[in-house]
């Protein structure tokens, strides 16, 4: 009984070998990739694509929830879509917050993060130790601590709006500069918390770049100044473009978000139901993607599409 | 002489080249300081806070430091958050998830870096189109799929997308790993194919333990991240299982029914407390770590290029 089971695979073994051998190279390296990335093909077409899809034949229907289980699809073709632009105005308002706030944090945090990031990069002592905690926010930002402390109000530091620092900037800007930059202060601890990914790579960054150009340029009579923005600011931007990126997504994604909040909300209330949260829910994702393109192109015009045509090199290889 | 000592005095503050003076040296600790501070300033504060009794908190003249170490607020987050069974399910519904998805995010990483197939284009663009997905796209589809396969309400529900590649943020550690595969020179694969080693020993004996650092972040942020979220696993788990941040999300209603109402309430000294609580395992995880992790991150090619 064994000894069959032992020939059995055997003469599996030798077939399987055969009809590798039979192939060429390269049917054999496409095979293989494939193998490799198989289980992620399986997730994303059963758990991505399709629901993608259910998700958007549900934006075109009006969902109720019928008895325990079963749930019935009328359909309303773009109703949703229409009534979301229409008369929802939380939705509205918020986005409009949303986009305003993006326009103002992205550049914000990531030249806060490059100056810390450059800072850390130095010598000195205690390096260790400062890096610990600069990079605290990275385990923290994620979860309740954040909803905890916005909801007591501790992402500000209370000694800025105490010392009437605010006051004396309201008195001397016009209206329409000193609205963005109240926020700005007040919230200027939750973008700090919120940058330690962005300092990392930055970091990251920093630390691949040659200083033998430093030393060249300083030979040539360049000053500390001069090179950051002849050399360190140059190197960092595909670092830009990848942490502008990844601030986008967090900051639009994250649990606590106004309109993360909104759909969540509105997907088990019996008024608008689930077909109207996944009408929201795409425009959303619509709109993030939009924000993502225009920033890769503000950022770096020439780089980013310079950045795709070399990752399709790569690829052609 | 005085001449000289001035110089001496000058060069003292200013140091010979820039990077080298008193002066310098205060700004950089000075810069430093204050911003580790802000980053600090949360903790300290809910720290300070959670050890304040009803009575500092009702009193005005106390602002920052409590009046004595109120131990209370702890002893009675503890209870209503009931720690130590609770902490149990956290971790299993957290660390087997965070470990399945770095493991399988290096073997797609690594199959995206090392092999050329047909089609490969298409699939690394929709991998990372996958990261912007808002997720409240898919999850009633996936919502409605679990309850059709019967592993809603079970760890399963958490598990499963995870070992498919599609858990939290799971494109970002495909990229990590697909960033680091790349650095490897080939040479080394074909060194060992000339020894005879296939494809998956090549993986397993030359590119796993090359991409070690890889793992150790991936793994945290993994970790971290499922640590922290509350609405996945709500929705998911529902009645099947309770994690600490469900319970500190439903904080208030838990401890009215743990420790019984009357003029005793869940005030935010106690909430703190238990924030607090719930965050230590991270603190300590990431104290232990860090220093790999940061070492790993130097090297780790997170950046892309």
């Amino acid at each position: 009984m064994k000894r069959t089971l032992i020939k059995k695979s055997n003469v599996l073994k030798t077939f399987f070998i055969k009809k590798m051998n039979q192939l060429t190279n390269r049917q054999r390296e496409s095979l293989t990739g494939y193998a490799f990335i198989s289980i992620w093909l399986v997730g994303f077409i059963f758990l991505t694509m399709i629901p993608l899809i259910e998700s958007f034949i549900y934006s075109l229907n009006r969902i109720t929830i019928v008895g325990g289980e079963g749930i019935r699809l009328t359909m309303v073709g773009f109703a949703n879509y229409i009534n979301l632009f229409t008369t929802d105005l939380t939705f509205l308002s918020r986005l409009q917050d949303f986009v305003l706030e993006m326009v103002l944090f992205v550049p914000v945090m990531n030249i806060l993060a490059i100056m810390i990031a450059i800072l850390l990069n130095r010598q000195f002592k205690f390096r260790g130790f400062f890096r610990a905690i600069f990079f605290l926010p990275v385990i923290i930002t994620s979860g309740p601590v954040i909803a905890e402390l916005l909801r007591q109000g501790a992402g500000t530091i209370p000694s800025i709006s105490e010392s009437g620092f605010l006051d004396i900037l309201a008195n001397l800007l016009p209206d329409f500069l000193n609205a963005p930059l109240q926020s700005l202060f007040s919230q200027i601890i939750f973008m700090l918390w919120f940058s330690g990914v962005q300092v990392v790579l930055y970091l990251a960054g920093l630390q691949k770049l040659d200083q033998s150009m430093y030393e060249a340029a300083q030979i040539d009579g360049a000053n500390v100044w001069e090179s950051f923005w002849k050399i360190t600011l140059p190197s960092l931007k595909p670092m830009i473009v990848v942490s502008s990126i990844y601030t986008i997504v967090t900051l639009a994604t994250f649990a606590n978000n106004p309109i993360i909040l909104w759909i969540s909300n509105v997907m088990f209330n019996p008024n608008f139901g689930y077909g109207y949260a996944a009408a929201l829910a795409w425009v959303y994702f619509f709109i993030i993607a939009l924000m993502l393109l225009v920033t890769t192109r503000l950022v770096s015009p020439k780089e980013a599409s310079y950045r795709v045509v070399k990752e399709l090199e790569k690829f052609k290889r | 002489m005085s001449m000289n000592k001035q110089l001496s005095f000058k060069r003292r503050i200013f140091g010979m080249k820039f990077t080298d003076g008193l002066f310098y040296k205060v700004i950089l600790y000075g810069l430093l300081i204050v911003i580790g501070f802000v980053y600090l300033y949360p903790l300290l504060h809910m720290f300070t806070y959670s050890f304040k009794s009803l009575q500092d908190l009702l009193d005005p003249t106390i602002n920052v430091l409590p009046s004595s170490l109120y131990l209370d607020n702890y002893i009675n987050a503890f209870q209503v958050l009931e720690y130590g069974p609770l902490l149990l399910q956290t971790l299993t519904v957290t660390l087997i998830p965070a470990v399945l998805q770095t493991g399988v995010a290096s073997l797609i990483g690594y199959g995206f870096a090392r092999f050329q197939f047909p089609l490969k284009k298409v699939w690394f663009a929709l991998l990372l189109a996958t990261y912007m997905i808002p997720p409240q796209v898919t999850m009633i589809p996936r919502y409605v799929l679990f309850f059709n396969l019967g592993i809603l309400e079970t760890v399963f529900s958490i598990i499963i997308p995870a070992t498919f590649g599609q858990g939290i943020a799971s494109a970002i550690f495909v990229l990590i790993f697909y960033q680091f595969y790349l650095m490897i020179p080939k040479a080394l694969d074909e060194a060992a194919q000339i020894d005879g080693a296939t494809r998956w020993m090549i993986y397993t004996k030359v590119a796993i333990p090359l991409s070690l650092p890889s793992y150790l972040t991936a793994f945290l942020f993994s970790f971290v991240w499922y640590w922290n979220e509350t609405y996945i696993m709500r929705l998911f788990l529902g009645n099947g299982g309770e994690t600490l941040l469900i319970r500190l999300y439903n904080f208030v209603s838990a401890y009215n029914a743990i420790l019984g109402g009357g003029n005793d309430y869940a005030n935010e000294a106690i909430r703190m407390a238990a924030t607090l609580l719930i965050i230590a395992p991270l603190v300590v995880a990431y104290f232990i770590l860090q220093r790999l992790f940061i070492e790993g991150i130097d090297r780790s090619g997170i950046t892309g290029e």
